[in-house]
């Protein structure tokens, strides 16, 4: 693979002047590192061997935006609102029933091992072996992603150390530590893989404090110090303000907002008749709930 | 972090075959360090095969001692049954660990991983196959070897050449059966992995295993000609206890090399499919 990926000028890349749900988004974006026009799925729930209703639930319906090089992009929605659909998406581990989906000019489905190479994911759940160590996962992770040897061992340690993780922890079973812990492990995974498209799906969801303002400190860092873009999924409004250089909002499959945090502050306030609205308080006024009423979604 | 990574550009992660190659070995470094952390059930594992072996094996040296053939014949029928465990480990051992790549992942939560890595799914199945044969090899080189200590073998006439060549083309065709069976976790989240353990029930049944296929009823003997385990088995019988030699055994290493040459293409190809639907339903997804 030859293929390189030039760094954009500084002034680049978004102009924030957004709007919603039309190509107008995707040319805001002068240069996309991520590209979802159009894209729809449906899930269709069929019971094996039985006779009984078939369910169809249109998790993502009809969604377009255009992620910017280097840009952090939030994604805010409700369990159930297809954000994490999406992310499956992009990660080339659902395929759109519609639309088009392309990381850095690579069409997921028809360059999906091009697309995979410039990827990494972060989800809500730190899936890894549970038996094995922090650093049996990481090795068998950063071999699949052909990183192997004593220097990839240091700098495991490295990061495994500035993310809270104490050596004589690392050769635990990972069973043993805590949540958060198993979670500065996963994103450890993915930052020790180098992606330049990151998304994290609810990556401090059951962190302590100090441990999210740790995780949101790396997430900045991997932006400004490695170039990557971050796609962010957060029930954590706080996150997304302190984080996101737009926020996109989910609901029910649909985007029904996309702008930054002052954006939708100033185009929603006064809909709202309030000068200062919060993002919570954005986010009950278009979707009719706040997060703290998420329900859990099979589809999601 | 790759600290190399300027700010001007950054290189996309290379592929080929050597890469490839290179990357498919962490499914073997990962699966050594599960037996590893799992070695409680491993002995376990074995302390049930070597039991069961010896268990059959015993059944043998019953049959013979209340009159059931001469005592040349009498030593023929333990190491018939011999054969017949020790192989059926191994294949048994290549088949699940083929076939479980997909359960196994799905029930710790990183199947999802596992499938967005740079990696080609050829790749991936060469790495989980390369452990398989490992695996199978060292777990029935240790059956072997414990049952050697209760029960004199003379392998003095036995063609070893030529069964090892048997056992290696049996287990391409072996492969081509467990990336089959590895697609049922990926199409039935719920109900795959048990669909794998069924097949390699029927597999055990009508290949022979403890017994000659002919006593089987006549509508169930049809399956022993499309299990590669009725090749293996009788070749490896023909040249352990008769010493065939190689070049006799043609009429087992054909059909196994028929069966190994379509099983592995078509097994990959349905994973392929597999896969492809799972992603277009979402059956990937974690579960368990």
């Amino acid at each position: 693979m030859v293929a390189t990926l030039e760094r954009p000028s500084p002034e680049h890349r978004i102009n924030t002047e957004t709007e919603i749900g039309s190509a107008i988004v995707m040319s805001r974006v002068i240069e996309p590192a991520a590209i979802v026009e159009h894209v729809s799925k449906v899930f269709i729930q069929r019971p094996l061997f039985r006779r009984g209703a078939v369910k169809e639930v249109r998790a993502v319906d009809d969604v377009s935006f255009a992620v910017g090089r280097n840009e952090i992009f939030g994604i805010l929605g409700a369990n159930g609102s297809g954000k994490s659909t999406l992310i499956r998406m992009l990660s080339t581990l659902l395929i759109p029933d519609s639309g088009r989906v392309e990381v850095f000019g690579y069409d997921v489905r028809r360059d999906e091992a091009q697309v995979k190479r410039l990827i990494n994911r972060v989800s809500v759940e730190a899936s890894f072996f549970k038996k094995l160590s922090p650093g049996e996962n990481l090795a068998y992770a950063l071999r699949l992603y052909g990183r192997s040897g004593p220097a990839v061992r240091t700098e495991t340690y490295a990061v495994l150390e500035r993310l809270g993780i104490a050596r004589d922890k690392v050769s635990e079973p990972l069973e043993q530590l805590s949540r958060g812990m198993q979670q500065k492990v996963a994103i450890a995974r993915a930052l020790l893989t180098s992606p330049v498209l990151l998304q994290l799906d609810e990556p401090t969801t059951g962190l302590d404090p100090r441990s999210k303002l740790d995780v949101q400190g790396f997430v900045r860092e991997l932006r400004h110090g490695h170039d990557a873009t971050i796609l962010l999924c957060t029930h954590d409004m706080a996150e997304a303000e302190a984080l996101c250089d737009r926020v996109a909002i989910l609901e029910k499959g649909k985007l029904v907002a996309l702008d930054t945090v002052d954006g939708l502050k100033r185009r929603f306030g006064a809909e709202m008749g309030m000068r200062d609205p919060s993002l919570e308080e954005i986010f009950i006024h278009l979707t009719g709930r706040s997060l703290a009423e998420d329900t859990e979604d099979d589809n999601e | 972090m790759n600290q190399s990574l300027g700010p001007a550009q950054r290189t996309l992660p290379g592929a080929g075959i050597w890469w490839e190659t290179r990357a498919s070995l962490a499914f073997v470094e990962r699966n050594l360090y599960l037996v590893r952390r799992y070695w409680h059930l491993e002995l376990a594992f074995l302390i049930f095969n070597v039991a069961s072996a010896m268990s059959v094996l015993y059944i043998g040296e019953a049959q013979m001692q209340s009159g059931g053939g001469t005592g040349e014949g009498r030593f023929d029928l333990v190491l018939y049954l011999g054969i017949g465990t020790v192989v059926w480990a191994y294949l048994r051992a290549v088949f699940s660990n083929v076939g479980e790549m997909v359960a196994w992942e799905r029930w710790e939560g990183t199947i999802e991983y596992t499938m967005m890595a740079p990696i080609s799914r050829l790749a991936h199945m060469l790495g989980v196959s390369l452990f398989s044969i490992v695996y199978g090899l060292i777990r029935s080189a240790l059956l072997l070897g414990v049952l050697a200590l209760f029960f004199s073998v003379d392998l003095s006439n036995a063609n070893l050449g030529g069964a090892a060549v048997i056992l290696l083309v049996g287990s391409i065709s072996f492969l081509g059966f467990g990336i089959m069976a590895a697609v049922l976790p990926l199409l039935f989240p719920e109900r795959g992995e048990e669909m794998t353990f069924v097949i390699s029930s029927i597999l055990l049944l009508v290949s022979g295993v403890y017994y000659p296929i002919s006593v089987l009823p006549d509508w169930m003997e049809p399956l022993a000609t499309i299990s590669p385990a009725t090749y293996v088995l009788e070749g490896m019988r023909a040249a352990l206890l008769d010493g065939t030699p190689t070049m006799a055994l043609g009429p087992s290493i054909l059909p196994i090399s028929i069966l190994g040459v379509v099983t592995l293409p078509i097994g990959i190809a349905i994973f392929g499919w597999g896969e492809r639907y799972a992603k277009r339903t979402g059956r990937l997804k974690r579960s368990g």
